[in-house]
């Protein structure tokens, strides 16, 4: 297992988000965590690098326990790549020093080496020409890849993507998808929220409906779009696609 | 008018006390390298104390900025310089001046950058730390630059002000610009070295005052 959440739980002071998850997540396995909005999917991501700190529960990590006590968050979140819904790219650093900065500060790589490395992973999300463009300059997609880019350019065991074209324009939704497809393809570990059900379908090897905090079903995405045990699912899925 | 002329734009007395003037000035200009430096340093450092999860230190920090801002500055460096030899600690008059200075202008300049940190949006701290940097280096090569260049008119703003401030340390004997065309003045009986000091003033801060509203006028484009 790369990933294994058990029970976990998160409350923010009297609201109960999480109200015990079990989570696995095998190596190259793509998993969708899809549900309503105030589910608790974000939160469940956010708690597996402890950007979020967990109520109680147990979180491991390539079989490190995320939670014990003296464990090095630093070197566990390096592990661990994050995309998140709004980018947040660093504005003052160019596309290239927006890859590299941890590659240089975190692994103290030389800056040509970090350079390297960055220009790789820019390659990687077909951003290899806008090494040195600024993240105003760069449309919604091209940042997000350029995000992706970061947190790929450390090599992460698992990447966590949290909505991660919710911020796009349609028209550039395919661009983000298509370097999640291909990370997929080269067998990157990776838990997803997003409301992208098209992809969910083609890609996701397993889909985890949440809904108020639990995980109502989980399972291949042919049964949780096809033939969910719950209403609640379908009627979900229908409002997506109507 | 002319009598304004004599006792006001006299060249004949500005040529005489020129040199004078000229001691001052570069007092002045060592007195602000020194003081601006220093409490720009100061206040960064106030700005991220202001931040440590350690409430102590941030109630400190609390007090600390708030009593420098609301205590004139002038009884400050009166007290530092007069009243402190009574404790056995008798400091040089220029030191004097630049630890009333630190104590005053660094809360000044904390509280600009902790605004500064304050608009930067959360996201890039979880940005920085969820690729594995700390708290500390998150602080210094995401959150600080972007705050910083955030609050560059403040900071230009309020440095033009310390700088127009350093006048006081005439009180403390310190022979800077406005001291020195002060003691030319009861020399000659005539303004003109007051007048001068205060046009020497004007042309070093005009380019600074410049810079500013070009910056302000940029902010209101962006916006």
């Amino acid at each position: 297992m790369i990933l294994d959440v058990a029970g976990l739980h998160k409350s923010f002071g009297d609201l109960e988000v999480l109200k015990g998850i079990d989570l696995k997540v095998a190596e190259r396995e793509l998993v969708f965590v899809i549900g309503p909005s105030g589910s608790g999917k974000s939160t469940l991501l956010r708690c597996c690098n402890r950007l979020e700190e967990p109520t109680s529960g147990s979180i491991r990590v390539e079989g490190v326990d995320i939670m014990a006590p003296g464990v090095d968050i630093n070197a566990v979140r390096r592990r661990i790549g994050m995309v998140f819904q709004s980018f947040n790219l660093y504005p003052h650093l160019n596309a290239l020093g927006n890859v590299t900065l941890a590659l240089r500060k975190v692994l103290k790589k030389a800056k040509a080496e970090a350079d390297d490395i960055g220009m790789r992973a820019l390659v990687r999300v077909g951003l290899g020409d806008k090494a040195k463009a600024y993240p105003n300059e760069l449309s919604g997609g091209q940042q997000q890849r350029v995000a992706i880019a970061r947190a790929l350019a450390l090599e992460p065991s698992i990447m966590l993507f949290d909505e991660p074209t919710s911020a796009l324009d349609p028209e550039l939704v395919g661009g983000v998808l298509a370097v999640m497809r291909q990370m997929r393809e080269s067998g990157m570990t990776m838990v997803v929220v997003s409301h992208e059900m098209r992809f969910a379908r083609g890609a996701a090897d397993r889909v985890v409906f949440m809904d108020q905090g639990r995980v109502l079903e989980e399972g291949p995405p042919e049964k949780i779009f096809n033939e969910p045990e719950h209403a609640r699912i379908k009627e979900f899925i229908a409002s997506l696609n109507g | 008018m002319e009598t304004l002329i004599t006792a006001f734009f006299n060249l004949g007395i500005l040529r005489e006390t020129a040199p004078y003037l000229w001691a001052g000035f570069k007092m002045s200009a060592l007195l602000t390298l020194v003081v601006v430096p220093l409490g720009i340093a100061g206040g960064l450092a106030v700005a991220l104390i202001a931040r440590t999860a350690f409430r102590p230190l941030r109630w400190l920090v609390v007090f600390y900025v708030d009593f420098f801002r609301a205590f004139p500055p002038l009884v400050l460096l009166m007290f530092i310089a007069f009243g402190l030899p009574f404790t056995g600690l008798d400091l040089p008059a220029f030191v004097s001046v630049a630890l009333a200075f630190f104590l005053n202008t660094s809360s000044y300049y904390g509280e600009i950058f902790r605004a500064g940190i304050e608009s930067i949006p959360r996201g890039q701290f979880e940005a920085a730390r969820s690729t594995g940097l700390g708290a500390a280096q998150t602080m210094a090569y995401v959150i600080v630059p972007q705050a910083t260049r955030n609050v560059i008119p403040d900071l230009i703003s309020n440095t033009l002000e310390v700088v127009k401030l350093t006048s006081i340390a005439s009180v403390v004997a310190l022979p800077e610009l406005l001291y020195a065309a002060r003691q030319a003045q009861s020399i000659t009986y005539n303004a003109t070295p007051i007048i001068a000091a205060g046009i020497i003033y004007l042309v070093c801060l005009w380019p600074l005052v410049r810079l500013l509203s070009r910056f302000e006028h940029r902010q209101i484009a962006l916006h």
